[in-house]
């Protein structure tokens, strides 16, 4: 077994592989960018090595300065994580070279599966069914054109050495094949440095379902079962579960063995994951192997029982599996949900800054009650433009589909991230949709339930009754703490109130509230008479900014944040502002003029902070709606800006090249 | 006595009516409330005494004889704000549309008296047309009266005042003489001259939202703290904030229970300042994370946004804030900024506040806009206000400390009582760089030399020791553990006594 190990990347898998090597006694060294010298992975670990400035081009993506930190550490291998060098065969073959071994598969096998196209060839000649296309390289825009044709609309065009959803685009014309053709390849440009792009059939009302296997390279490949990975934004994965709610016993002993002879094919080793598209009848289709360990891996190991950063490092070392493919059973139902600095109200843009609070909620490892957080960041921390966005993910576990998404969601409703704009109220409606509740899911999924976007989430009347049961006890604490104060005239002394008002924007709900030993009783008038009695109880020091407890015996957890004379509560995944007004006051409330926010249609705003990159107009252009009028980068993502309206562009406010604040004028309309 | 009775009833019910349902109506429709609703809102519950209420002027010119309300359009009396004890007038616009009577004056001169005597503070809602013309100069004697209240009142008990309609002319002086105004947008405005007289005399062409709102008042002008969406958040505001003031010079500032830890650590605020020198980060953080419960009550919030000010609560105590933001012109002292905070201070020594003062200072804003306008005198304000101050002082230097703006920061040669430092802190003339091509002016052609003697500087001076060998700096703390060390600094300095020599009064460079 290794002594010394060295983790290739950042954020939280290098801190969960540090883990795992931890709890098997083997030494960490981290590697990090001047972006990253106060992360989190570098504390986390034995040792840590700087390996150059923060574009991961210069630091994180240089072979030649990981090699270098082995050798200077003595590190006898090199866990890659998921991303950077994880699958550059190059990479594999250099630390080879240096007799540093390589927490991963062998060369011949990520040089075969790294490359789409080939790996597409590969898996049809092993006997593995996949979707129909040209594998060949597109010279240019007419060839992917003629292609698309040839193999029918709707085509995918994807960029060769591809991944996370980076230089992927759905065509359904020629125009959009000319559009994606041209962006596909400069994302894959700029992204992986290779802008080879190859087309292939769009399957429509697709399920994404993966096959985790694990081989020994010494006769022994294991197939964990699956996971599902249908929820996508952008083909972006957001949501993750094992098993999948959609597969029988036999596809998946079907998917699992086609994966399984892949694997054999080409002598693969360690763990990997055999991506399949799956079609409403239950066909399927290979998509391409990713030879490493894959991000949303703890469902599996959540499922499982194993530890697959630990059989990657025993596998490398040298060991056999000591587990037969009978060995395997899936136990319970495992969620992954990922937690991205991006703001869901805003068209999921990005976020970068200082975390100025950051608290995951707690994790609870023990066997059927598993909350797990998988964290690369801590308050205090910084988001940085550099990387990618996503600050944690959130796994939980439970006997059932149900349990795990009725504890995801409470584990959402704990996780409290504030200085950056987060996605968890959009993870939350995810989990209370009737839809995903149900297991009808798609890569659609996202585009068709949220066609406009996300606009926030309201709740239902009971939780609502909730939420005001514990603003009014919560208020009436406050009141009651409020009326300690020192000097007080003895005389002049008056007993607080026990009817209020909870007012929730401009609704008006009538309450009383009792004070009881160890909690309160919130009384919600109702339109037809007084309601029962909510017993509200909770541990809540005035201060905390997490609420947990029960109301009417349910449990509940409710962040509270300071609004003014309010406060805000934020519970699956809705933000109520919210009053607790004296019966009067809110009489008198009512009377107050609704202001409506300024108009700022007249301007193009910058949806987020970035690089304007190019003004496709100039001042007094007449434009059309959709019609390109600015590219704003940010996060390696080109965003075009498009008019949502006909129109004259009046002034330009921003120039080429100049970095934007969030809502910064770009230009103004006429 | 039942027929007294009845007619004491009667009399009631017609000063509480005001100027009318009608006029009411009005009141509402304009978003704004009427003078006893905000009294109803302002006050606890069934606290509010009401005085004068069948005052009436004493006018019969023009017509007045005839035109009587009880009240004569001002509303006073005291109650309470969670147990304390407070004076309240408030103006009641449905009346001669709050216009200022010489009876008017005398009932708002009553109450201030009264707190005087007993040491409570004067909250004043102002919703007034502005004098009663038909008065004319009995009128104007009226406010002269609540002028000289007003200064005799300044530093003995706190004076609010709340903008809530209009408030023009001779009238702005009495708020303008209180402690803090808070104004209420799109209902409230406050100017000398109104629109047209100023597009008569300027032509300039402004609307009154724009010459005197609270919109301008809390950014451009800094009369007044704060803009509050409505009257209902202004008053709920107001309550707020008047838990955080002693209620007179009398009295140590209110404490309030707080089960906030004072050893909470923060561990977030040892990556507070950046790595890099010129990198801003936003200091309200550290307010935030240090005081009771995140509870901060920022005055001015929007004005001279290179200073904050504000208060806040250490263990259940009010502590007056005074932080640079690094945010905002680099966190420079300019004219704007050291007025705002000069002010502050004065307030929190005049009422027995205790002064914690977070420093990120890199010096005063350059330039001739700057000198012109007279820097020198107002930055001398900010740094006579610390100066005088005999209330417990506590510093933190967060980073930078440079030239006379460390001097002026409640620097331990200003009778600080216990200053700390981060390890960040730079105490020093100024920064490395600017030193360095002054010391070694010969070698400003060579840039590696100069390179190396900026360096050298950086050491020597970038870190709080030098200050520390010298006893300016008590200690250098841990971000991390800033609120103990402030709860502990703080609860040393309780019982602090400390007098400025006699004298009748001073002379700040006004």
């Amino acid at each position: 077994m290794f002594s010394k190990i060295l983790i290739a990347n950042r954020g939280e898998i290098a801190c969960r592989v540090i883990k795992t090597a931890r709890r098997m006694g083997i030494k960490t060294v981290a590697v990090y960018s001047e972006a990253d010298a106060n992360a989190l992975h570098v504390e986390r670990a034995d040792e840590a090595i700087a390996i150059g400035p923060a574009p991961s081009a210069q630091s994180y993506l240089v072979a030649d300065r990981i090699i270098a930190a082995c050798l200077a550490t003595g590190a006898q291998a090199v866990h890659p994580g998921y991303g950077f060098l994880s699958e550059k065969a190059a990479f594999c073959q250099a630390l080879a070279n240096h007799g540093i071994a390589f927490i991963g598969p062998d060369v011949p096998a990520i040089a075969a599966m790294g490359d789409k196209i080939e790996s597409k060839k590969l898996a049809r000649a092993a006997g593995v069914s996949t979707v129909p296309g040209f594998l060949g390289v597109i010279a240019d825009e007419g060839e992917a054109v003629a292609i698309a044709r040839d193999v029918g609309f709707p085509v995918m065009i994807k960029a060769s050495a591809g991944g996370g959803g980076k230089g992927m685009r759905v065509a359904y014309d020629e125009a959009q094949v000319r559009d994606g053709f041209r962006s596909a390849r400069n994302e894959a440009r700029s992204s992986f440095a290779d802008d080879r792009v190859f087309i292939e059939k769009y399957i429509e009302q697709p399920r994404h379902i993966e096959i985790q296997i694990l081989a020994d390279g010494q006769g022994t490949t294991l197939y964990l079962g699956e996971r599902e990975c249908s929820i996508q934004r952008r083909h972006q994965k957001v949501i993750e579960e094992a098993p999948s709610p959609f597969l029988d016993a036999a596809t998946r002993r079907a998917m699992g063995e086609q994966a399984v002879a892949l694997a054999r094919a080409v002598n693969y080793r360690s763990a990997g994951t055999v991506e399949f598209i799956v079609d409403a009848r239950r066909n399927f289709f290979f998509l391409e192997m990713n030879t490493r360990l894959q991000v949303e891996h703890p469902v599996t190991e959540m499922v499982v029982g194993l530890d697959l950063v630990e059989q990657m490092i025993r596998i490398a070392a040298g060991e056999k599996l000591a587990l037969r493919q009978d060995d395997i059973t899936l136990s319970g139902w495992a969620v992954e949900a990922r937690v991205y600095a991006e703001d869901p109200l805003r068209g999921f843009l990005p976020s970068t800054g200082r975390i100025a609070r950051y608290r995951p909620p707690a994790e609870d490892t023990a066997p059927h009650g598993s909350v797990r957080v998988d964290t690369g960041v801590f308050e205090g921390g910084e988001i940085s433009m550099f990387y990618d966005p996503m600050i944690a993910k959130l796994i939980t576990h439970g006997a059932d589909r149900d349990g795990a998404i009725l504890k995801m969601r409470d584990a959402l409703d704990c996780f409290e991230i504030r200085g950056v704009a987060h996605n968890i109220s959009f993870l939350s409606a995810l989990m209370n949709h009737p839809r995903f509740v149900a297991g009808r899911l798609t890569t659609n999924f996202i585009a068709e339930e949220f066609p406009s976007g996300f606009g926030g989430v309201s709740v239902d009347d009971a939780t609502r009754h909730r939420l005001i049961a514990v603003a009014a006890a919560t208020h009436r604490r406050i009141v009651e703490r409020d009326r300690q104060i020192s000097g007080q005239v003895a005389g002049l002394r008056s007993p607080v109130a026990s009817d209020w008002v909870v007012r929730i924007g401009r609704i008006n709900h009538p309450v009383t509230v009792g004070l009881v030993d160890g909690g309160a009783v919130v009384t919600i008038d109702a339109v037809d008479g007084v309601g029962p009695g909510l017993a509200v109880r909770s541990g809540w020091e005035i201060g905390d900014s997490l609420w947990t407890g029960t109301v009417d015996g349910i449990a509940l957890s409710v962040q509270i944040d300071r609004l003014g004379v309010g406060y805000r509560l934020t519970h699956g995944g809705a933000q109520l502002p919210v009053q607790v007004l004296s019966p009067a006051a809110a009489v008198l409330a009512d009377l107050m003029p609704v202001k409506l926010p300024p108009d700022m249609s007249r301007f193009l705003l910058s949806p987020m902070p970035g690089l304007l990159v190019s003004l496709a107009v100039a001042e007094g252009a007449e434009i059309k709606a959709g019609q390109e009028l600015a590219v704003v980068e940010a996060m390696k993502m080109e965003n075009i800006l498009r008019a949502d309206h006909d129109g004259v562009v009046a002034k330009i406010h921003a120039t080429t090249g100049s970095s934007l604040a969030v809502d910064q004028a770009i230009l103004e309309f006429a | 006595m039942q027929q007294i009775l009845a007619k004491l009833e009667a009399m009631r019910g017609a000063a509480r009516l005001g100027g009318g349902e009608r006029r009411i109506e009005g009141q509402h429709a304009k978003g704004k409330l009427t003078a006893r609703e905000r009294i109803e809102l302002l006050l606890d519950r069934n606290s509010f005494e009401e005085w004068d209420m069948f005052v009436e002027h004493r006018c019969a010119d023009f017509g007045m004889g005839e035109q009587k309300v009880p009240g004569d359009g001002v509303v006073i009396g005291h109650g309470t704000v969670n147990g304390r004890l407070v004076f309240i007038f408030s103006q009641d616009f449905t009346v001669f549309g709050g216009s200022l009577s010489e009876a008017h004056a005398e009932k708002i001169c009553k109450i201030m008296d009264q707190a005087l005597r007993v040491g409570a503070p004067v909250i004043g809602l102002n919703d007034s047309g502005g004098a009663r013309i038909q008065e004319g100069v009995a009128s104007l004697g009226g406010y002269a009266e609540v002028f000289q209240r007003n200064v005799l009142a300044s530093g003995v008990v706190p004076q609010i005042s709340l903008i809530m309609g209009p408030c023009a002319g001779g009238a702005v002086y009495s708020p303008a003489m209180t402690d803090f105004i808070f104004m209420v947008k799109d209902s409230s405005y406050m100017f000398v001259t109104g629109p047209d007289v100023v597009k008569t005399v300027t032509h300039e062409i402004v609307t009154a939202e724009e010459l005197g709102g609270a919109v301008s008042h809390t950014t451009r002008s800094g009369v007044a703290d704060l803009a509050c969406e409505n009257d209902v958040e202004a008053l709920l505001q107001l309550r707020r904030f008047i838990d955080f003031l002693p209620s007179s010079n009398r009295e140590k500032p209110p404490v309030r229970p707080t089960a906030d830890p004072v050893d909470r650590i923060e561990p977030s605020l040892d990556t507070l300042v950046p790595v890099n020198p010129n990198k801003p980060y936003d200091m309200k953080e550290l307010i935030l994370k240090v005081i009771d419960e995140g509870d901060f009550f920022e005055i001015q919030s929007d004005y001279a946004r290179n200073i904050i000010v504000g208060f806040g609560r250490m263990n259940g105590t009010t502590v007056g804030f005074v932080a640079n933001q690094p945010m905002v012109l680099a966190g420079c002292l300019d004219i704007q900024s050291a007025i705002k905070a000069a002010r502050f201070v004065r307030f929190c020594d005049a009422f027995n506040i205790p002064i914690v003062t977070f420093v990120d200072v890199p010096g005063f804003l350059p330039g001739t806009a700057q000198e012109y306008g007279g820097i020198i005198k107002h930055g001398a304000k900010l740094l006579f206000a610390y100066g005088e101050a005999t209330v417990p002082k506590v510093t933190v230097i967060t980073r930078k400390a440079y030239g006379g703006a460390y001097d002026v920061m409640a620097s331990k040669h200003l009778r600080g009582d216990v200053n700390y430092a981060w390890p960040s802190a730079e105490i020093a003339v100024m920064g490395p760089k600017g030193a360095v091509e002054i010391i070694f002016r010969g070698d400003i052609g060579d840039p590696a030399k100069i390179e190396a003697r900026t360096e050298e500087y950086r050491q020597k001076f970038a870190n709080p020791f030098v200050a520390g060998s010298r006893g300016y700096i008590d200690d250098v703390i841990l971000p991390q553990g800033t609120r103990r060390r402030l709860c502990r600094a703080l609860a040393m300095l309780k019982n602090k006594q400390l007098e400025n020599p006699w004298k009748k009064h001073d002379n700040i460079p006004l």
